[in-house]
C-alpha cells in the first residue's frame, strides 16, 4: 500500500503538477484555510492526545503555522527565482545563477509533541519548493493523526501530498521506498534508523532530534525574571518540548532562590493544584508516563513530585542538587522533571556542557555580556537563546536545527525551502571568445600554463568591494584635477602636479 | 588500538584544545598549504605523471591552479565569513541581537578520488581548515605515488596533529569509517557512496557525497559545431576521461552526426597529433582493471574513430562511438574513460525525455546559439550543475556550488560553500531580562484576549493593505503631535 502511494506520489510530479508557482500558492492557501475552519477539531483532537489546553493549541502550534505559510505566499516567487552569483573576469559576459529546483517526492515523518506544527511545517516548505509528500504523522498522536488524514486530503491535492498512518511496520515500509529527501522530527535511535534507511539510495536526510538542552543562570542574574520566562519553557506541553530547557546549572548560593522563584511562578501559571489548571497538559502515553517517573526514582521532589498514572499526570517537579551520574542527567527527559546540577563557576559550567553531547539548544541566564560571550564561544549547540528559553524558535530568518546528535540539517521560513531545493549552478557560456580559451587546450606548454594562471589570479577576478571603493575614490581624488571642463585646472602650486598626471 | 584509530584520537585531542580554532592559525595553515603547492611544484608533478600520465602543465592548470586560487580566496575572505551574520528581526524580537554564527563542527574526515588526487582531496582540506575543523585525509590508495607524496610531505608544512594523512586500501578506510567523525567529505563512486552514508548513519555524522554519473551533452544542430566540437573534446579526453564532470555521451540530431565525428577527429588531432600514444599530453588509464572495463565497454558499438590500446601501458586512443544504442554496455554505466558515444535524437524534446530517464547526473551540457532552447532543457531536466555551450568550466566558478544531486551527490563545495559546508551555522537570540510585560500573552492562565495580542505580534505582517498603513501612519503622526503638544506646554 505504502509502495502505491510513493508511486503515485512520484507519477503526479513527473507530470509536473506541483512546479507552477500558482499551484504552490494555491496549495499553501488552502493549508491556511484548513488551519483556520478546522481550529475547533484540531483542538479537540489535541485535548485528547495530550490535554493542550485551547489556547495552548494555537499559540503553540497554528500561529506558527500560519505565519510560515503567510511568509511562503508572499515570498515564493522571489526564492523560486534564479539567484545571480557574483561574477569574475572569465565569467564577465556570461549568465552565471543558481537555480533552485524541485527535488522530487519527500518523506515528512511527524513527531507526537507538537503533531501539527512539526509535521505541517515541513509540508508547507517542501510544497513551496514545488516538491509532492508523502505525509507521516506520528502514531502516538493518534487522534491527530487521524483528523490529519481525514482533513488533509479535502484540502490539499491528495496524489501530491498523501497522508499516510501507522507504526513501526508501515514506517520501515515507507523507508524502503526511494524518496529524494526524508524529513524526520523524533529522537536519535529511530534517526540513525532513518538515515541508514536513507543510505540505501543515497537519499540526503534532515533529522529534527534532540537532546538535553541545559540552562545556565549566572549568579548576578534578575531570578524573578529568570524563573518566570525558564518555568513557562520547562512546563508548557508538559515539558515534552524538543527545545525545552531540560535542566539547570547554577551556582549552590542561588539553588533556593531558583526554587523559590520556580515555585512563585508555578503558582502564578497553573494555581495551587496544577492537575486542575486547564493550562496544564499530561503526558502521552502510558509508556512514556513509567519512563519519565522512572527517572524520579531515589530522589526527594523539591517542588511536586505528585502523580497520577490513571491521567498520565505529573505535577511540575524539580529536584535539588542531581549528581551528574543520576539516571535523571543521563537521557532527555522530555516530561515536568527539572533538576538542577550545581557547579561551582562558569569554567565548571562550560566543562560540563561541553564534555556531554550536543543539545539541540543552549540557554543562558545572565546580565553580564562577557558571561554571555564565553558561554557562546566556548560551547556549542543546535542554537541558543539568551535570557530566555525556546524564542529562537520562533524567528524564521533563523536557522532550526540540531548539530551532532541533536541532528543535521535545518528549517524555517525560506529556510525549509532552501533544504527541500536542489540548488542548481548554472552557466550559461556563449560560443563566442573562443580566443580566451587558446591557452587551455593542449598542446600544452609553460607559456600557456602561465597565461592561464596570469587570468585565473589577477586581482581584478572579483569585483570585490574594495576595487569599487578604490574606483569611487580615485576617481573623487581626480575631480579637483580635471574639474568639469575634463581640462586641468590651474591651481597654482599644484597645476604642475596635474601637469604630470596628464 | 588501531592506527587509524590513535589517528583520529590524537586530531580529536588537538581540535578539543581549541587551537584550530583562531583566525591566525586558520591563515597560516592556508598560506603553509599555500606554500607546499608551490615549493613542492616538482615532486607532486612527477607523482602526477607515474600515476596519471599527465603533463607537468597539465597538472598545473587542473589540479593546483585552482587548489591557489581557493586558498587565496579563503584567505582574503576568511574573517567576512567567520563573521556573525545578522539576520531579519520581527516585531517581538526588534530589541534583540539576531545572528547566525558559524562554527567549527569538529574532526571532519576527508576522502579523496584518484582522478584528481591533488584537487578532489585538498580541495575539501582548504574548507575543513578555513571552517576551523580537524581533519583526517584519506587520499585514495589507487594513486600510489601521489598518495606518498602527500603522505611524506604534506606534515612538515601543516599541523600533523590537527590534519593528519592516513593512507590505506579498503580495510584502512573501513576502519576510519568506524570511527566518529563531525562530517565525513567522499569523492568517488555511488556504490561505495551508499556504503560512507550507512557508517556515518551510525554516528549521526552529516555527510558530503560527489559522486557520479552519465553526464549527457546535447548539440544542437543550430551551433556552431567546430567550436562545440572543439569543446567537448578538451572536456572529454582531459585526463584521458577520467573526469567525474566530463561529457560522457553526446545526444545529437542523425543530421549533424557526421559533422559533429569530423570535428572532434580534427580537434583531437589538433590536441594529440597523429598518435596520441606518443603525446606527453594525453593521460593514461589508471590501472589495468579500468582499463579492462573500459574496453569492454566497446564491444556492441560501432568505432568511429579511435579504438585502439596497449593494455601493457594503459594506453586507449580517443575513441568516439557513432549510433549508439541506449541498450549497449557502453550506456549501461558511467564510462570515466576515454570513449564517447553518440546517440541520435529527433530534437531537444527527445533528448529531454531520454535525460530524464537515466539518473540525475552530476553535470549536463547544452550545445545551442538559442537561449530559449537552453532554458528548456534546463526547465525540464535536473542536474548537480548545468553548462550551456562549454564543458568542465563551471567547476571553476568559486562563486557557484559544486555538487550532485540524487544518484550523484548530496551537499556541495569550493568558495564560501566549502566553509559553509564544513561550519555548524548556529542560530542565535540575545534577549535581555527586561520587558517581561511583553511575555505576558504566552503565559498561563491563557485567555482569549493574550492570544489576540500574540497573533498579533507573531503574524508580522497583518497584511494591513495600503489603506491600512496610511491609516496607521496618520494614527501614528496624530499621536506623535499629541505627544509633542504635551511636551511642548
Amino acid at each position: 500500500m505504502e509502495m502505491q502511494v510513493v508511486q503515485r506520489a512520484r507519477e503526479n510530479f513527473l507530470a509536473g503538477r506541483s512546479r507552477p508557482l500558482e499551484f504552490r500558492v494555491q496549495q499553501l492557501k488552502s493549508l491556511q484555510r484548513m488551519i483556520t475552519d478546522r481550529q475547533g477539531e484540531i483542538a479537540t483532537a489535541l485535548k485528547q492526545d495530550i490535554n493542550r489546553s485551547q489556547y495552548d493549541t494555537p499559540l503553540l502550534e497554528l500561529i506558527g503555522l500560519e505565519n510560515e505559510i503567510s511568509l511562503a505566499v508572499s515570498k515564493l516567487a522571489q526564492w523560486a527565482a534564479p539567484r545571480p552569483v557574483e561574477k569574475s573576469l572569465l565569467t564577465i559576459s556570461d549568465q552565471v545563477y543558481i537555480q533552485p529546483e524541485p527535488l522530487g517526492v519527500v518523506l515528512i515523518i511527524g513527531a507526537w509533541n507538537y503533531p501539527w506544527a512539526l509535521t505541517l511545517q515541513p509540508l508547507v516548505g517542501a510544497i513551496a519548493a514545488g516538491n509532492a509528500a508523502v505525509v507521516k504523522p506520528s502514531e502516538l498522536s493518534e487522534y491527530s493523526a487521524s483528523l490529519l488524514k481525514a482533513l488533509l486530503p479535502r484540502y490539499l491535492d491528495q496524489e501530491l501530498y498523501p497522508v499516510v498512518c501507522g507504526g513501526v511496520s508501515e514506517t520501515q515500509e515507507l523507508l524502503r521506498q526511494r524518496f529524494d529527501h526524508i524529513f524526520y522530527t523524533g529522537n536519535s535511535t529511530v534517526g540513525k534508523l532513518v538515515m541508514e534507511a536513507a543510505a540505501r539510495h543515497l537519499t540526503p536526510v534532515t533529522l529534527e532530534l534532540g537532546g538535553k538542552s541545559p540552562c545556565y543562570i549566572d549568579k548576578d542574574v534578575d531570578l524573578r525574571v529568570a524563573c518566570r520566562r525558564i518555568t513557562w519553557g520547562k512546563f508548557v506541553n508538559c515539558g515534552q518540548t524538543c527545545i525545552a530547557p531540560d535542566y539547570i546549572l547554577c551556582e549552590p548560593s542561588i539553588q533556593n532562590r531558583v526554587v523559590e522563584g520556580i515555585r512563585q511562578t508555578l503558582l502564578e501559571f497553573y494555581g495551587p493544584d496544577p492537575k486542575s489548571s486547564p493550562d496544564y497538559g499530561r503526558i502521552i502515553n502510558q509508556r512514556h508516563f513509567n519512563r519519565v517517573m522512572a527517572l524520579l526514582d531515589g530522589y526527594t521532589a523539591a517542588l511536586g513530585g505528585q502523580s497520577d498514572s490513571s491521567q498520565r499526570y505529573i505535577a511540575p517537579t524539580v529536584v535539588k542538587d542531581v549528581p551528574p551520574h543520576a539516571r535523571l542527567m543521563q537521557e532527555e527527559i522530555f516530561g515536568p522533571l527539572l533538576p538542577i546540577v550545581t557547579v561551582s563557576d562558569i569554567d565548571d559550567a562550560i566543562h560540563f556542557i561541553s564534555e556531554r553531547e550536543k543539545p539541540l539548544a543552549i540557554y543562558v541566564f545572565s546580565s553580564n555580556k562577557k558571561v554571555i560571550k564565553r558561554m557562546l564561544a566556548e560551547t556549542t549547540s543546535g542554537g541558543v537563546t539568551v535570557n530566555d528559553v525556546m524564542m529562537h524558535y520562533t524567528l524564521n530568518s533563523l536557522p532550526f536545527g540540531g548539530v551532532g546528535q541533536s541532528g543535521t540539517g535545518r528549517y524555517h521560513g525560506k529556510h525549509t525551502f532552501d533544504q527541500f531545493s536542489h540548488h542548481r549552478a548554472c552557466l550559461v557560456k556563449s560560443l563566442s571568445m573562443e580566443r580566451v580559451n587558446m591557452p587551455r587546450y593542449p598542446p600544452q606548454n609553460h607559456q600557456k600554463a602561465r597565461r592561464v594562471r596570469l587570468a585565473m589570479r589577477t586581482p581584478l577576478v572579483d569585483f570585490s568591494k574594495g576595487t569599487y571603493i578604490w574606483a569611487v575614490t580615485a576617481s573623487i581624488v581626480n575631480l579637483p584635477y580635471r574639474g568639469f571642463s575634463g581640462k586641468p585646472e590651474n591651481l597654482g602650486k599644484e597645476s604642475r602636479h596635474s601637469e604630470l598626471l596628464y | 588500538m588501531s592506527r587509524e584509530q590513535k589517528a583520529v584520537e590524537r586530531a580529536r585531542k588537538a581540535f578539543l584544545t581549541g587551537r584550530s580554532k583562531p583566525l591566525e592559525h586558520r591563515i597560516r595553515q592556508l598560506k603553509n598549504l599555500q606554500r607546499f603547492l608551490l615549493e613542492r611544484e616538482k615532486e607532486i608533478a612527477e607523482a602526477i605523471k607515474k600515476d596519471l600520465n599527465k603533463s607537468e602543465a597539465g597538472t598545473q592548470l587542473y589540479e593546483t591552479l585552482g587548489l591557489e586560487g581557493e586558498i587565496v580566496l579563503a584567505v582574503k575572505k576568511l574573517a567576512e565569513w567567520v563573521a556573525p551574520r545578522p539576520v531579519e528581526k520581527n516585531l517581538l524580537t526588534i530589541s534583540d541581537t539576531v545572528y547566525i554564527q558559524p562554527e567549527p563542527l569538529g574532526v571532519v574526515l576527508i576522502i579523496g578520488a584518484w582522478n584528481y588526487p591533488w584537487a578532489v582531496t585538498i580541495q575539501p582540506l582548504i574548507g575543513a581548515i578555513a571552517a576551523g575543523n580537524a581533519a583526517v585525509v584519506k587520499p585514495s590508495e589507487v594513486c600510489v605515488h601521489t598518495a606518498k607524496v602527500m603522505e611524506d610531505l604534506l606534515p612538515a608544512y601543516i599541523d600533523k596533529e590537527l590534519y593528519p594523512v592516513v593512507t590505506g586500501g579498503v580495510s584502512e578506510t573501513q576502519e576510519l569509517l568506524r570511527q566518529r567523525f563531525d562530517h565525513v567529505f567522499y569523492t568517488g563512486n555511488s556504490m561505495v557512496g551508499k556504503l560512507v552514508m550507512e557508517a556515518a548513519a551510525k554516528h549521526l555524522t552529516p555527510i558530503t557525497l560527489e559522486l557520479g554519473g552519465k553526464s549527457p551533452c546535447y548539440i544542437d544542430k543550430n551551433c556552431d559545431i567546430p567550436i562545440a566540437c572543439r569543446r567537448v573534446t578538451w572536456g572529454k579526453y582531459s585526463n584521458c576521461g577520467q573526469t567525474c564532470i566530463a561529457p560522457d555521451y553526446i545526444l545529437c540530431e542523425p543530421s549533424i552526426q557526421d559533422r559533429v565525428l569530423e570535428e572532434i577527429k580534427k580537434s583531437i588531432k589538433a590536441f594529440y597529433t597523429e598518435d596520441p600514444k606518443t603525446c606527453p599530453d594525453y593521460g593514461r588509464i589508471i590501472n589495468q582493471r579500468h582499463f579492462k572495463r573500459i574496453m569492454a565497454m566497446t564491444e556492441d558499438s560501432t568505432i568511429a574513430i579511435g579504438g585502439d590500446s596497449d593494455e601493457s601501458t594503459c594506453y586507449i586512443a580517443p575513441t568516439v562511438l557513432k549510433d549508439v544504442h541506449v541498450n549497449s554496455k557502453v550506456m549501461q554505466e558511467e564510462i570515466f574513460g576515454p570513449l564517447l558515444p553518440i546517440l541520435t535524437v529527433s530534437g531537444v524534446d527527445e533528448a529531454i525525455n531520454f535525460i530524464n530517464k537515466g539518473e540525475k547526473p552530476l553535470a549536463l551540457y547544452i550545445f545551442s546559439p538559442d537561449d530559449k532552447v537552453i532554458k528548456k532543457v534546463i526547465a525540464e531536466t535536473s542536474s548537480g550543475g548545468v553548462l550551456a555551450n562549454d564543458c568542465l568550466v563551471h567547476y571553476s566558478v568559486s562563486a557557484l556550488p559544486f555538487g550532485g544531486v540524487g544518484n550523484s551527490g548530496m551537499g556541495s563545495y569550493h568558495g564560501k560553500f566549502s566553509f559553509d559546508n564544513l561550519s555548524h551555522l548556529r542560530g542565535c537570540l540575545i534577549k535581555q531580562l527586561k520587558m517581561e510585560g511583553v511575555n505576558d500573552m504566552r503565559y498561563p492562565p491563557h485567555t482569549a484576549k493574550k492570544l489576540f495580542w500574540a497573533r498579533f505580534f507573531i503574524l508580522k505582517n497583518p497584511d494591513l493593505g495600503w489603506l491600512g498603513r496610511m491609516t496607521l501612519l496618520a494614527i501614528i503622526a496624530v499621536v506623535a503631535a499629541v505627544v509633542l503638544q504635551r511636551y511642548l506646554q
